[in-house]
């Protein structure tokens, strides 16, 4: 089967989701399955920012994976930088769910990742190239869940104002929608084989 | 430019093992390194003594002595005070022989320009906040938020990494209370920082 493979403008994250398989006795949960992340850089061995990444992808994950129904068992998410072009995290994001979903591993709520990015003079850009994220005030990047649009993960970098912070998260929040018809219309493809 | 390092020792805490740092370590010094650029409370041209030639690193140990919950809260309010407390000696730079000569006895102290303090939130259900959760709390917790504000009332850095989800509205009101608690905690310091100047 062809692994879920997003891009997003020049950005390209390969996912690849192994599990529920067996854990390893130190890592295993008496009544959940464990989740874990690896993410591999385009270049170079994984550092302290993949670290901080996996861990904020791992703790999304286990707010919509159902460990419940898989005691004792290990799932595993390895993502690979194909190319970054800008809005890595939420590319990383998208394509998580996206292997989540296409594994058929059971999920409370679908989820997406959206970046806003604040330029100097006020303008909210969604889905930043490289040059607008190095231009912009500050680069705000949010996990929406398809359920009630409610926050998931939020990370920033950059300092902004409250007011400023509300108004990417509506943004985000309406942004959502387009990338969740995405997901139903690329699944609808792949699994209406004649 | 600055390095910071948590570390997180077994002697703080028996969740954690000795060896190479863990997860936890990595992410909560990944995520000061962001809190110092994006604050911009050190600015790096201070730290430079001569253009193109020579600047200062400072490396930053954070290192964890007792674990309770809420390590990023902590690491950030001892990183301001260690940096508070930064003298830096004078260094000439001999033009003939082209090498450093640091003067250990005059010194000054370093220029920080905002202030950042974190409030950490721990999140039951989608529905309890807690503010500032001890380390049983952050067990039982389905998600946590930090929040970094400055003097401003800018936002540094929301930093929340997955967990149950929340509205914008009670995401708004972790802003606010963490707003109030900054000014708290900045008069905290200014008093603890005066008390162990030396006269």
């Amino acid at each position: 089967s062809i692994p879920p493979f997003l891009s997003a403008g020049d950005t390209s994250v390969l996912a690849g989701i192994y599990g529920p398989a067996e854990a390893k006795l130190s890592k295993e949960l008496p009544d959940r399955a464990t989740l874990e992340v690896l993410l591999r850089p385009k270049v170079g061995l994984p550092g302290v920012l993949e670290r901080s990444r996996e861990q904020q992808l791992r703790q999304t994950c286990e707010a919509v994976v159902l460990g419940v129904l898989h005691p004792r068992t290990a799932i595993t998410l390895v993502l690979q930088v194909l190319s970054d072009a800008g809005s890595l995290l939420s590319c990383c994001l998208n394509a998580a769910c996206m292997g989540l979903l296409d594994a058929g591993l059971p999920l409370s709520s679908l989820f997406c990742g959206v970046t806003c990015a604040l330029g100097p003079n006020g303008t909210i850009a969604l889905d930043p190239t490289v040059r607008q994220e190095q231009e912009a005030r500050a680069v705000l990047t949010f996990a929406i869940d398809s359920s009630e649009r409610k926050v998931l993960m939020a990370t920033t970098k950059g300092s902004c104002s409250v007011e400023e912070l509300q108004q990417c998260l509506a943004t985000a929040q309406r942004a959502a929608d387009t990338i969740f018809q995405f997901y139903r219309d690329s699944l609808h493809r792949r699994y209406s084989k004649s | 430019y600055l390095v910071p390092n948590v570390e997180l020792p077994s002697l703080c805490s028996e969740r954690f093992r000795s060896g190479p740092p863990g997860e936890e370590a990595q992410a909560a010094s990944q995520f000061i390194a962001d809190v110092i650029e994006n604050s911009q409370m050190i600015v790096k041209e201070d730290l430079c003594i001569a253009n193109g030639k020579l600047a200062w690193v400072l490396y930053c140990d954070i290192i964890c002595l007792d674990y309770d919950g809420n390590l990023l809260d902590a690491s950030v309010f001892a990183l301001l005070a260690a940096l508070k407390n930064v003298q830096l000696p004078s260094v000439i730079i001999n033009e003939e022989t082209g090498l450093s000569e640091v003067n250990l006895k005059q010194k000054t102290p370093l220029t920080i320009r905002k202030y950042p303090v974190a409030t950490s939130f721990a999140i039951f259900d989608d529905a309890l906040l807690i503010v500032d959760p001890t380390a049983e709390e952050e067990d039982l917790a389905t998600g946590t938020v930090t929040i970094v504000t400055d003097e401003e009332g800018r936002l540094c850095s929301v930093h929340k990494p997955g967990g149950s989800p929340l509205t914008g509205a009670k995401l708004q009101d972790c802003i606010t209370r963490a707003i109030t608690r900054h000014k708290e905690v900045k008069k905290l310091i200014d008093k603890v920082i005066k008390s162990i100047m030396p006269k």
